[in-house]
């Protein structure tokens, strides 16, 4: 993996979207992490004692963005433990049939977050990176199938089990057969009331229905 | 925990993806503001401490650093989606905003709305020769001069390029020029009909 490389590391940092929502709220998973080094002042972190200070060898779930600056090359503030989903026995669970799990409980940003984890260098590290391409394989073909065979109809119970990136793909898929179709019947030099008036007009009169109400 | 407030924000964000904006948060905003004050000034006095001797501090200042940062993309983040929903409007409501949009957007948002569509309109008159080219005409590729219409609400008299007026009354039915009726089928007043 090359991953390990302190200029592909920046590379892919530099990659990223300051200003991504998702990538904003994938960043926000917790990772349980143990303090190497003891902080003072911080205590108010660790709501379950009173101390003042973090003490060495303390467990507490870090969310992402403060692992990674913490548990950096050079210094090590705190140790990162695999949060349960990437661990070996749901490695083994998405070997045996990735399409049935359900990977919007598991994390809504499954993908995202994981391929963030691999910045860790954990010792799974390129078990995990395998695992998550795998995993993506084996549900691709799945999702592509759902997206291009279901044309106007109720799909909450088809995007139930995906994870965001997944429900991205989906709608790509759901929006190319809508203009395929439109294509077909002709209908696509119609022109259309653009899609931010209609959605405001649709709240407004939801707006007008509750007053009279 | 730090950076919750901030998130806050960005979930908001991610909540009016698809619907219209909501009014600025300026309450959570100014508490985030305070939490990193408060995160600032602390720093600021550990890392006096810090390099009179005391090396503790640091990773209590790397934390606090951190946290500074994460709120600081988090309230970017917020403001600059709420910016890229301004300069979407432009292009679908036009140069006039429905008052609805307008009374949840911040002063500042609101001129800056107004620069835009300034520019936007300098830059439609500057090219294409003569009179300029209108970009937000002509979304999708026109196939005829004149398209027949239905209206959809009253929207009263209308005056057509070559000086007649057409009464615009609900359910009637006309046949305009593609040019000047586009804006109005765009907008919802008028629905495009096709054979």
């Amino acid at each position: 993996m090359s991953l390990s490389g302190n200029s592909s590391g920046k590379i892919s940092r530099s990659n990223e979207n300051y200003f991504s929502i998702d990538d904003i709220i994938a960043t926000q998973e917790k990772i349980p992490c143990k303090f190497e080094v003891a902080v003072p002042h911080l205590g108010y972190l660790d709501q379950s004692s009173d101390s003042e200070d973090v003490a060495v060898g303390t467990k507490l779930e870090l969310p992402y963005w403060l692992a990674q600056s913490l548990c950096g090359r050079r210094k090590h503030t705190v140790s990162v433990e695999l949060p349960k989903v990437y661990r070996e026995s749901y490695r083994e669970i998405f070997d045996a049939d990735a399409t049935v799990v359900d990977l919007h409980k598991l994390g809504p940003y499954f993908y995202l977050f994981g391929t963030r984890l691999l910045h860790f260098e954990h010792p799974d590290s390129a078990d995990i990176a395998k695992n998550l391409l795998q995993t993506f394989q084996t549900r691709f073909r799945m999702i592509m199938d759902m997206s291009q065979n279901s044309f106007n109809e109720d799909v909450t119970q088809l995007t139930q089990k995906l994870d965001e990136t997944e429900r991205t793909i989906f709608d790509v898929g759901q929006q190319g057969l809508n203009d395929f179709q439109q294509w077909e019947t002709r209908q696509v030099d119609k022109l259309t009331t653009s899609m931010m008036v209609a959605n405001h007009r649709k709240r407004k009169r939801a707006q007008v229905d509750d007053g009279q109400e | 925990m730090f950076g919750e407030k901030a998130l806050e924000l960005v979930k908001e964000l991610q909540r009016s993806k698809t619907g219209t904006i909501s009014a600025i948060n300026e309450d959570v905003m100014r508490q985030v503001l305070e939490e990193m004050r408060a995160l600032f000034e602390q720093n600021q006095r550990d890392v006096t401490l810090a390099l009179a001797g005391e090396q503790l501090l640091f990773s209590a200042i790397q934390i606090r650093h951190s946290a500074l940062e994460r709120n600081k993309r988090c309230l970017l983040a917020y403001l600059a989606g709420r910016l890229n929903y301004v300069r979407e409007t432009r292009w679908q409501f036009g140069s006039v905003l429905p008052a609805e949009v307008k009374q949840n957007l911040s002063e500042p948002e609101l001129q800056w709305f107004n620069k835009y569509s300034k520019c936007l309109a300098n830059y439609m008159s500057s090219i294409g020769g003569h009179g300029g080219l209108d970009l937000t005409q002509d979304v999708k590729p026109p196939k005829t001069l004149y398209i027949e219409v239905r209206c959809l609400t009253d929207h009263g008299e209308f005056e057509t390029q070559d000086g007649s007026i057409v009464l615009l009354k609900k359910n009637s039915q006309h046949f305009m020029l593609r040019s000047e009726c586009e804006h109005l089928v765009r907008q919802g007043f008028l629905e495009h009909i096709v054979h």
